[in-house]
């Protein structure tokens, strides 16, 4: 009995945490299919929308009314960033884009470090701090919200690039970029779109974290590393991918750390992405 | 091609220029330089803030005539150095290892510091004393609490500070205390840390702690500390139904185990904290008062009954000083006393040779009540750590960590076993 409610236990908490991954690594998916980068300062988004969040929280508007806000700002950054940075990275070798977007990560982290010292921060009263419980399994509110929010994130994203005109675009040019060119797409617009979009993702992401985690310059740094592997792990550029591969990290690292030893969970973890890396090069449910 | 040339040569010639400048200063003092590697960058920059306030404040007492019941206080400089003035000369460690070694050269090489003192985060005090290892400089470690670092059989290596394994001592003097007072009984321990160097550190230390008192290890748990998610930890602990916990956390993960126990029902008489983010304001403000009644171990607080009257007055100075008339705490206290047990060891040793001022530091023996701290003495081991150090213990009651231990400095009395979780 008691080791019946422990497996349930890990497996609900296991299935939350991985939501909770799916969040962060949606926007990072979209941004690799559609235009092969692969952004290294995700992370570091992931902590300008968390301040942005917390700023709104300090002038009285709450997180879940924020998303929104923060979306809509993440997005304008991501154009922005896109317009005077990725656009002019794009045009050089491929190596220009890994080394371009991880110095943003080191330029971000530390105006953070300046603009906002390292304290950890976390919005003031949060809501949804209650745990529910069913039968003998117990689990965060918040982080249910969290769960809840990577779905319909999840689920608009794959609506918007299956059944919309720019996100048949967007397939278009993740599929050859120059038929695309060729049929008349704009490639530089598709690109705008796909990073402004991306960003938006992880904005929201970022509203929804401050539920539950405080922010500081390297907290989009935690994340980051897990949403890679999921990006990976999914099949780089497969938004229904990233899900099933965050929901597998969430399972493997919270079992893990229980059956094996918790130093050890993140071991099955990057075991499983070795072996899809060698035996199923395109990812889970990638192309190619 | 010669432009470029000539724009670097009067570059050069500016930083010379400048370079120079600094050195010259009146002749008629003589001044002992003493190098301090703290993290005045990076993250840990608003600690390092602190604490060369605190350095600096130390050296202008010692520099000045206003006498207080502290060593080297009040005395115009050293009186055995003809009353040489001592003069801090700071370097960044930025918090990094390899920055804190080379932080710890350059003062030793360009700045001719007869001894160093620094640098708060254990790992930068690793490589930072190694460098004066090599060099064959005394270094004083006021401020930096991992238990190996007095293991390494370092010749020129002394640490005020009490270390972790002091600390896991306290706890469990701590609950011997209570059982001989209260009769209260704690068989189990579950210890529960990051897996760096501190979380590590603290934990070999309470796990031989429960060996040497008697105590059984209902588990042991080492986590990543950049860690998002908790389950398996959480349900580890829950399993093994301890009847306390020992914990070594930062700030995000404190908040995820704490939040983790509370879902869980993880009900134990108490939870140990070792310092860190347990005390950490936002860790309070977040959590708020679901984490009343969990102890931490402290080395120094404001509200503990002193026995030195100089506190308060050092306090007042501080304040004064710091950045946002912060009050003196555990860091910036050790750090004040760490420059003044230097001061000491070198107006005994009457000479600037490090031979000379690493035996003075052998022989240091300060009383407890001539410092800020709640310790017994300040003499060091063979080692070269303190052997008169004790922590405190404190206990959040009412949204306020308050002294609860030792007895004869408490202010509260200690309330146990700790509140359920409130559903």
């Amino acid at each position: 009995m008691e080791t019946l409610t422990t497996f349930e236990q890990l497996l609900v908490g296991g299935l939350l945490a991985g939501l909770v991954f799916a969040l962060v690594a949606v926007g990072l998916t979209l941004i690799y299919g559609v235009m092969d980068v692969v952004n290294f300062a995700h992370g570091e988004f992931l902590m300008l929308a968390m301040y942005a969040t917390l700023g709104l929280a300090l002038v009285g508007i709450g997180p879940l009314v924020g998303l929104p806000l923060v979306a809509v700002a993440l997005f304008l950054f991501g154009v922005v960033v896109y317009r005077v940075f990725v656009r002019r990275l794009l045009a050089g070798p491929p190596e220009a884009t890994v080394f371009g977007t991880f110095g943003l990560l080191v330029l971000l982290q530390g105006l953070a470090q300046s603009l906002f010292t390292g304290d950890f921060r976390s919005v003031p009263d949060p809501p949804f701090q209650a745990t529910l419980r069913f039968g003998g399994v117990a689990l965060s509110q918040a982080t249910l919200v969290e769960g809840i929010g990577a779905l319909v994130l999840t689920a608009a994203l794959f609506a918007f690039v299956e059944y919309t005109e720019i996100g048949r675009a967007m397939r278009a040019v993740a599929e050859d970029r120059v038929a695309a060119t060729l049929m008349g797409i704009d490639v530089q617009r598709v690109n705008l779109l796909a990073f402004g979009i991306g960003s938006a993702c992880v904005g929201a992401a970022g509203a929804l974290l401050m539920l539950s985690f405080p922010v500081f310059p390297t907290a989009g740094a935690s994340f980051a590393l897990t949403a890679f592997v999921v990006v990976a792990l999914g099949g780089f550029g497969s938004i229904q991918g990233a899900l099933v591969a965050a929901l597998l990290v969430g399972l493997l690292e919270v079992f893990g750390g229980y059956y094996l030893a918790p130093e050890l969970k993140m071991v099955p973890v990057y075991l499983a992405y070795l072996a899809v890396v060698l035996l199923r090069p395109q990812g889970l449910l990638g192309r190619r | 091609m010669y432009a470029r040339r000539l724009v670097a040569s009067l570059a050069a010639l500016a930083v010379a220029v400048t370079a120079g400048a600094v050195p010259i200063r009146a002749a008629d003092a003589p001044e002992v330089v003493i190098g301090a590697v703290l993290p005045l960058t990076g993250t840990l920059s608003q600690t390092g803030a602190g604490l060369r306030t605190a350095m600096l404040l130390a050296q202008d007492l010692v520099n000045g005539h206003v006498s207080y019941p502290l060593p080297m206080v009040g005395k115009s400089g050293l009186p055995h150095l003809g009353h040489a003035r001592i003069r801090l000369v700071f370097a960044d460690s930025q918090g990094k290892p390899d920055q804190a070694r080379a932080a710890a050269e350059q003062l030793i090489t360009q700045d001719h510091a007869v001894a160093l003192i620094g640098t708060y985060a254990s790992s930068t005090t690793a490589t930072a004393s190694q460098a004066a290892e090599r060099a064959g400089i005394p270094f004083l470690n006021p401020d930096s609490s991992a238990p190996n670092l007095t293991a390494r059989g370092l010749k020129w290596f002394f640490r005020t500070t009490p270390n972790d394994a002091t600390f896991a001592e306290n706890f469990y003097q701590f609950l011997g205390d209570l059982k001989r007072t209260k009769n209260i009984t704690v068989k189990r321990v579950a210890v529960v840390g990051e897996d760096g160097l501190f979380g590590t550190g603290a934990g070999d230390a309470e796990e031989a702690g429960a060996k040497k008192y008697g105590y059984d290890i209902a588990t042991r748990v080492s986590y990543p500390a950049t860690t998002t998610e908790v389950n398996a930890e959480v349900q580890r602990v829950k399993t093994s139904s301890p009847d306390v916990i020992f914990q070594a956390s930062y700030v995000p993960d404190a908040l995820l185990f704490v939040r983790g126990y509370k879902q869980q029902g993880v009900n134990v008489k108490a939870i140990f904290a070792q310092d860190a983010g347990f005390v950490d304001p936002n860790f309070l403000k977040a959590i708020g008062a679901d984490a009343e009644g969990v102890f931490t171990r402290e080395v120094f607080s404001m509200d503990i009954k002193f026995r030195n009257q100089a506190v308060p007055l050092v306090d007042q100075l501080f304040r004064q000083r710091s950045d946002g008339a912060k009050p003196l705490d555990g860091n910036t206290a050790r750090d004040f006393m760490g420059v003044l047990v230097l001061a000491d060891a070198i107006d005994r040793a009457g000479s600037t040779k490090p031979d000379a001022i690493r035996d003075a530091l052998t022989k240091t023996n300060i009383p407890g009540k001539l410092t800020l701290m709640p310790w017994n003495r300040i003499h060091f081991d063979a080692t070269g750590q303190n052997d008169g150090g004790v922590g405190i213990i404190e206990q959040l009651q009412d949204g306020k960590y308050e002294t609860v231990w030792p007895f004869d400095v408490a202010v509260r009395p200690v309330v146990w076993p700790m509140p359920a979780w409130k559903r």
